[in-house]
């Protein structure tokens, strides 16, 4: 598959609230992925980027639209939004420690009739180190390894569009540009990408547009380019 | 031959204890009324075989345990489970006494002539006069049967890789495209089946009567919690253990008075404690598996397997 039409939206988000039981997170949030788009979520700690991507995913109480592929998929359940072709893949690298890093990558195949654009061999071939380790128990795993299964896991599902959260927290920089070139090769496979981010260099390097997050609500819109030139939104809602 | 009696009696609470064990990983709370199932299961078959014969109740019996399982899971637990732990807990809670309640409307309050099939009803072989019944050995091979197929189904299928993963990380494998909600509502009925086979075997080896779940009931929580919470390993040593130390101390007649006098201390009735030293091993076995529990909860609080640090 070759690059998208990156003019046709893929996704998009309508006033979405979301809630954990009675308090109330996501202020209403806005925003729109197109085909084959890399996306950049960016914000403080708290900010709500998490909470909306599993707000997406069907993961959290939610309201308001979430359009894919012109369908309203709010209120569908997190294993049916995956079957549509949306990919998640957590924070903190949640593997599942006590199997073996191949029964990882087995679990995010879906199983379904369509035929799979990754195949295990690509896998490895994109992080030989987990080809090595394949029948290791994915919780010994160093922190980049267990990143880099978190990725391909989900990637095994096929999705069409998948967010990512916070892959390159706590990654030595030689990783942290793995995993740039492991997006860079979605993108160029036609794949839509949402980059949860707290490091402003790699996300202004790799993404089309950013959105910016604060007070759990969408506070800029641009491109990278434009965000570089902000220095009150960079100063007001990302610099620590 | 207490030995072989004391294993099969364990391996027929690992059959209990496995469907429990799973189901409390999955759940997080213990099913209070797993040992219904057990009951149910006892009851039907008995009922089943007096319709046609023990090899159909055989079959039957499990598979409608599992069905009602499965429609309490899908109908009741799942919408008990957004109200929290202490709502699933009383739900099972009822059950069990809407099961008990209900089988003594239907089949009295004494026990039911539920028999051991003729033809498995000779002894196996005789030891130092002693004789080994066949139908043990037929409990032992259904047992070991199902331990094995268990094992292959979870480590080996890939349903049970997504078992194995759901019952640790629900929402992580939801999101991967795995229908958990159908997942739980499998182990659930799958654990219902154990518990309703072991019932079918163990109803007539034992006693099919009214208080039988409760009996049962007690000792399996012993078990599970002596295995390590949510470990099947564990379960399975529990559940040998706990079915050799019952046999044994049925069969012994020792007294801690014979103990102390082997060392050369006299006891008379004057003797400080002496209602406790004459007991017999015989006489408290029943709380044995109980001691075990206070002592495992005071030496080893997460069990024998458990890895759970809280
Ligand atoms: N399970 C939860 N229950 C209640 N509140 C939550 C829960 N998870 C997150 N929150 C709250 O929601 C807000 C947004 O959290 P979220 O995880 O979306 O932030 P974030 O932008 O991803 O930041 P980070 O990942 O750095 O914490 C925070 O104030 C947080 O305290
Ligand atoms: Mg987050």
């Amino acid at each position: 598959m070759s690059a998208a039409d990156t003019s046709k939206i893929a996704l998009e988000v309508k006033e979405l609230h979301a809630f954990y039981g009675k308090s109330h997170i996501l202020q209403g949030v806005n925003l729109k992925v197109n085909e084959g788009e890399i996306v950049a979520l960016l914000g403080r700690n708290g900010a709500g980027r998490s909470t909306t991507v599993k707000a997406i995913m069907g993961m959290v109480d939610n309201t308001g639209e979430v359009i894919w592929r012109g369908k309203n998929i709010l209120g569908m359940k997190a294993y049916e939004i995956a079957h549509l072709g949306l990919g998640y893949v957590p924070e903190s690298r949640d593997i599942f420690p006590k199997l073996t890093v191949h029964q990882n990558l087995m679990l995010g195949e879906k199983g379904g009739k369509k035929p799979n654009r990754w195949s295990f061999e690509d896998m490895y071939k994109m992080f030989p180190r987990l080809r090595e380790r394949q029948h290791t128990e994915a919780g010994v795993l160093s922190g980049g390894e267990q990143q880099m299964l978190t990725l391909c896991r989900t990637l095994m599902g096929d999705p069409d569009l998948i967010m990512i959260d916070e892959p390159t927290e706590g990654l030595a920089p030689a990783i942290v540009q793995l995993v740039a070139e492991y997006l860079m090769e979605l993108k160029r496979r036609g794949i839509s990408v949402v980059l949860v981010e707290q490091k402003l260099a790699i996300a202004l390097q790799i993404s089309d547009r950013v959105y910016v997050m604060g007070d759990r609500r969408i506070v800029f819109e641009g491109t990278p380019a434009e965000l570089k030139a902000d220095a009150n939104i960079r100063k007001e809602w990302l610099e620590v | 031959m207490s030995v072989l009696n004391g294993v099969s009696y364990g391996l027929l609470l690992f059959m209990l204890s496995a469907g429990l064990t799973l189901i409390f990983s999955m759940m997080g709370v213990l099913n209070f009324a797993h040992a219904s199932f057990y009951m149910l299961g006892a009851y039907f078959a008995y009922q089943v075989s007096e319709w046609t014969n023990y090899w159909v109740a055989f079959v039957v019996a499990p598979i409608l345990v599992a069905v009602m399982g499965g429609l309490f899971e899908r109908y009741v637990l799942r919408k008990t489970h957004k109200s929290g732990h202490v709502a699933e807990l009383l739900v099972t809670f009822g059950l069990s006494f809407v099961i008990l309640e209900l089988v003594q409307l239907i089949w009295g309050r004494s026990a039911v002539d539920y028999k051991v099939p003729a033809a498995l009803d000779g002894s196996l072989f005789k030891l130092f006069n002693s004789s080994f019944p066949e139908y043990r050995a037929f409990m032992m091979l259904v047992a070991v049967g199902m331990l094995v197929s268990l094992f292959l189904m979870l480590k080996k299928t890939r349903i049970g890789l997504v078992i194995q993963a759901a019952l640790t990380h629900p929402e992580t494998t939801e999101a991967l495209g795995h229908n958990v909600p159908r997942v739980f509502a499998m182990v659930f009925a799958g654990g219902c089946a154990l518990a309703g086979l072991a019932g079918v075997i163990g109803g007539n080896a034992f006693i099919t009567e009214p208080g039988m779940a409760q009996a049962v009931g007690a000792i399996i929580f012993v078990v599970v919690v002596v295995g390590g919470m949510g470990s099947l390993a564990g379960a399975l040593i529990a559940s040998v253990l706990i079915g050799l130390m019952q046999t044994f101390a049925v069969g012994l007649d020792w007294s801690f008075l014979g103990g102390l006098s082997a060392l050369g201390i006299d006891v008379t009735p004057d003797t400080f404690g002496y209602p406790v030293w004459k007991l017999k091993l015989s006489q408290i076995g029943p709380i044995l598996p109980y001691l075990l529990l206070v002592v495992m909860l005071v030496v080893r609080p997460k069990g024998i397997m458990g890895t759970r640090d809280d």
